[in-house]
């Protein structure tokens, strides 16, 4: 029921989403640009994909994207395990020894500002390094390790929130049929928040995918991830084939949410044609 | 601490299956249940009543192993089960909410506590193909939950705790869930159930109904405490305390004086009836007792015709007539202003019904009160 | 009612896994992301040196084991008693709140329309405002470096309207640094304002209706208040890491956008003032740590809600 106000809300939904859109579908349009200049329309040799192959045979880019996807893989992977034990234990123990201080060290890594935690880690590894001689230097490792650390916030979330609505007494209902509470959690507990952890793998495969700030803090020579080889390209300004790449990336994370949506959304009609099955068949 | 019985009532024969010695549970400072002790027989349907807060989804939790008791001790079959896991004893439970795993079909929600056991494949198939057919569900194997109605998701429930047979299965408020035809009928399928397979139930609701057609003997709780036990007879006809002839059913209530003390009668002069109410038995109260007298209304019988008994005779005034089909409740105000409810069978098809406004007279014979001192 | 899961049994079996399970995360957070500052806390007084890394010891051993701290106070007197840094702190909370604020306008009327779309729709919707955050944070704002130059579209939107004759200088300003911040920031508004509003029970809305009252006046009445917590932690969702941001300011801002951010970071790189950088980092964790506990107050609130 929105009565008068609909016009508002619509008008700022439209705006709100070509606001979201328009930067992106315009890097899109001048990835094609033949011109060096970018945003100055070449209409003679336009559109090219010039710039697509140039991209392909750039191994720097190449490299870079090889060793983002290789940190954020592992990060993901890390981070869900921490990061679902660690939801798990938030929202199933509700008493135990300094819980508050956990609760906020699971918040704090997604609210403070990277710098603050770039530097920090840092510094960390680089008194590791002097006091027992790991990590020697910064680079992949570092940065797997400073990814995971703050995209297990993330993680946190989304399983936490998925594991509150799962009903106790389904776990209560295993362990009364004689399941140990590490069975019904791998048996029960496990399948029923799978969505949360898929998405909070993915969560936090983006996040690191992503990141430039923390990662140029914990970063070393020979480990240039792909944000960092873009951060240092676009200080200079527009250049084509930065927009080739980001259409690329764009076009990954559109198929990928479209999959992700067609599915979720014949997964509702197929269960809301079951519900209406029993509904017309119980007497 | 022994449980106050009713006059009549014996408790069940044999060694008690189920022992429950002053189990108290304290969540912080809130007491949830207080020194409960009580016995069940094997084979019994047992049911504890009460509304809610008073303890009764605790101590049946307690039961089941998802609770440890703060004082006392469970014994199941003489063995002391008090801190065993749930995943140990040899309970089991069939929740208020079914809680059926909704990514396994009915055979694997089945199967699932025979699986923990690590029952042999073919035992287990058969097994949990007896119990489907039990509660009419073969041919439903390979359902899942959110393809059942809720009928069926029930007895899928009910089936995956009796698989295993346990010593003792716990029901949490078993018909709550369903609509009025599918309680009635479910009803009796739970007592023929148990009776084909002689398992101990220990039910919790806050229904009467529910717990005067399954029970075998009634708990009547209240605040943590267990108030009287009893057959439902017992709990009805003969209720101890002002609260549980109040709980159950409907009542007329009042206060009076013992005037008249003896052995094989008493008299109580009710000032709201503004006349006295004869017993045909003895009450151990102190002489001029202040005490409770309980008529049920179904007890009460109403006339236009003075009716020729001496005592427990009243006139009043109708002011209420509701017709419910079987039966017709009246609403009738005495002189003094207090209000008696009756409740009349409809015991011929055409006859002259009472009319509002009508003055009539009530009678009830001189068993049906109940003379209660607490 | 408390669950005693973890207490039952013998403490074996049980205990042992529960305790597992809370101690590897906890190690973990503990090491990685408590200790290191402490450690920032520790280089804050420190002094700078010639070295890798390029600070002194706080803590030495003198002569015969006698532990010696020598704590720096200069750094923080430094730090807090130049006008630039001090600039450069009221700036970035300026710079955050309008922002927050921006996005705020912005985002609830949107989280409101897709709360309020119908079943596919709302699933849509979402998805959308979702996926922008997908895309990469660092390229999105670098769309922005495309359209707002000169020779970007917009400037010549400007100039074939003849709304302008000159190309304006859009980027290295402050309006930049707000569309930016905005534009980065919005899916954290949106996502837990939607939370709330789709969790506002409709029906009281119907019954403010029935009881003759205004559309408009039951949001002020009754919407807004209800979807308080919600407004809360998208406000502190963006605000606290706004006041800290780098990157955007970075790209689209100029000198006189200059963030704390950008300050950490220019002393950290380009000054190798560690001690300098930590003690700004020391200070910009003290002033927004009020605002994390109060997100920590807001977010336990809603968890624990109806």
């Amino acid at each position: 029921m929105i009565g008068r106000r609909s016009w508002l809300v619509f008008s700022a939904l439209v705006f709100g989403f070509a606001f979201l859109y328009v930067p992106i579908v315009s890097m899109v349009i001048y990835s094609f640009n033949a011109s060096r200049l970018v945003t100055v329309w070449d209409s003679v040799n336009s559109p090219t994909v010039a710039w697509y192959v140039e991209l392909f045979s750039n191994h720097e880019v190449l490299d870079a994207a090889r060793l983002s996807f290789q940190i954020a893989s592992v990060n993901a992977t890390g981070a869900v395990i921490l990061g679902t034990l660690a939801a798990f234990a938030l929202e199933r123990y509700t008493r135990f020894r300094g819980r508050a201080l956990f609760q906020l060290l699971t918040t704090a890594p997604m609210v403070l500002p990277e710098v603050i935690t770039g530097l920090s880690l840092l510094l960390l590894f680089v008194a590791l390094e002097q006091w027992v001689g790991w990590p020697s230097g910064r680079g992949a490792t570092t940065i797997t390790i400073a990814h995971m650390t703050f995209s297990m916030a993330y993680v946190i979330v989304v399983v936490q929130s998925r594991l509150a609505t799962v009903d106790r007494s389904l776990e209560e209902a295993a362990m009364d049929l004689g399941a140990r509470p590490r069975k019904v959690f791998f048996v029960i507990t496990l399948p029923l928040i799978a969505p949360a952890i898929a998405s909070g793998w993915i969560l936090a495969f983006i996040l690191s995918w992503d990141d430039i700030v923390i990662t140029s803090f914990v970063s070393g020579p020979g480990s240039t991830t792909l944000p960092q080889l873009i951060f240092s390209k676009v200080r200079l300004g527009v250049s084509p084939d930065i927009n080739a790449l980001a259409t690329i990336l764009v076009l990954i994370v559109t198929i990928g949410v479209s999959v992700l949506g067609y599915y979720m959304i014949r997964r509702d009609r197929r269960l809301l044609r079951e519900a209406q099955a029993v509904m017309e068949a119980t007497p | 601490m022994t449980i106050p019985t009713a006059p009549g009532a014996t408790t069940p024969a044999g060694a008690p299956y189920v022992r429950i010695d002053h189990l108290t549970k304290r969540f912080g400072d809130f007491i949830a249940v207080r020194q409960v002790s009580l016995e069940i027989s094997r084979g019994e349907i047992f049911c504890l009543l009460g509304g809610s807060g008073c303890g009764k989804t605790t101590l049946l939790r307690m039961l089941a192993g998802f609770e440890t008791p703060t004082e006392g001790a469970i014994y199941i079959d003489g063995t002391d089960v008090t801190l065993v896991p749930p995943y140990e004893r040899p309970v089991n439970m069939m929740f208020q909410s079914y809680a059926l795993f909704p990514h396994m079909t009915v055979e694997q929600n089945v199967a699932f506590g025979l699986q923990q056991d690590r029952t042999p494949r073919v035992e287990m198939k058969d097994r949990v193909a007896e119990m489907l057919s039990l509660v009419q569900l073969s041919g439903y194997e390979k359902r899942k939950p959110h393809q059942l109605s809720g009928g069926q998701r029930q007895r899928v429930a009910l089936a995956r705790a009796l698989v295993k047979r346990p010593k003792l299965l716990l029901l949490d408020e078993p018909l709550g869930a369903l609509d009025k035809k599918l309680r009635e009928r479910t009803q009796f399928e739970l007592v023929n159930l148990q009776e084909q397979l002689g398992v101990t139930f220990v039910i919790v609701t806050h229904d009467q109904e529910e717990a005067m057609t399954l029970a075998s003997r009634i708990g009547v709780m209240r605040a943590g405490e267990i108030l009287q036990v009893g057959t439902p007879t017992d709990i009805y006809e003969f209720p101890n305390s002002r609260f549980v002839a109040d709980f159950i059913g409907s009542v007329n209530m009042t206060e009076g004086k013992l005037v008249e003390d003896e052995p094989d009668h008493v008299l109580i002069d009710c000032p709201q009836f503004g006349a006295a109410v004869y017993v045909d038995h003895g009450v151990s109260a102190p002489p001029d007792a202040q005490v409770s007298v309980a008529i049920r209304p179904e007890k009460i019988q109403l006339s236009r015709e003075q009716p020729e008994q001496g005592h427990n005779v009243l006139s009043g005034v109708i002011v209420g007539i509701a017709y419910l089909g079987d039966v017709t409740r009246y609403l009738v105000r005495l002189p003094t202003g207090f209000v008696l409810r009756v409740t009349a069978p409809n015991v011929y098809r055409h006859e002259e019904r009472l009319e509002q406004d009508e003055t009539v007279f009530l009678r009830w014979h001189e068993s049906a009160a109940v003379v209660v001192t607490r | 009612m408390i669950r005693s899961l973890g207490r039952i049994g013998r403490g074996g079996e049980a205990g042992l896994g529960r305790w597992f399970v809370i101690a590897l995360p906890y190690f973990w957070l503990a090491l990685f992301f408590l200790v290191p500052f402490l450690i920032v806390l520790k280089i804050a007084f420190s002094n700078v040196q010639l070295s890798m890394p390029p600070v002194e010891p706080v803590v030495t051993w003198a002569t015969d084991k006698v532990l010696q701290v020598r704590l720096h106070f200069a750094n923080f007197a430094f730090v807090l008693g130049d006008s630039l840094y001090l600039a450069a702190f009221l700036n970035s909370i300026q710079i955050a709140a309008i922002s927050t604020l921006l996005a705020l306008l912005l985002g609830y009327p949107m989280a409101y329309g897709i709360a309020r779309a119908s079943g596919t729709w709302r699933n849509i919707l979402f998805l959308f405002v979702v996926l922008p955050f997908f895309t990469s944070f660092l390229l999105r704002v670098y769309a922005w470096l495309g359209l707002l130059g000169r020779n970007g579209p917009v400037n010549g939107l400007l100039l074939k309207l003849h709304l302008i004759s000159e190309p304006l200088q859009l980027l290295q300003t402050p309006f930049a640094v707000y569309l930016g911040m905005v534009y980065s920031y919005l899916p954290f508004m949106v996502l837990p304002l939607y939370s709330a509003i789709e969790k506002l029970d409709l029906t009281l809305l119907e019954a403010a209706a029935d009881l003759g009252c205004r559309p408009t006046r039951a949001f002020f009445a009754i919407t807004l208040p209800l979807t308080r917590e919600g407004i809360f932690a998208g406000c502190l969702l963006v605000f606290i890491p706004a006041v800290g941001e780098y990157v955007i300011p970075a790209l689209l801002g100029g000198p006189d956008t200059l963030m704390i951010g950008r300050v950490v970071w220019d002393e950290f790189f380009g000054n190798r003032d560690w001690p300098v950088a930590s003690a700004l980092a020391i200070i910009l964790l003290a002033v927004l740590s009020g605002f994390v506990l109060l997100l920590q107050k807001v977010q336990s609130r809603e968890g624990a809600g109806p």
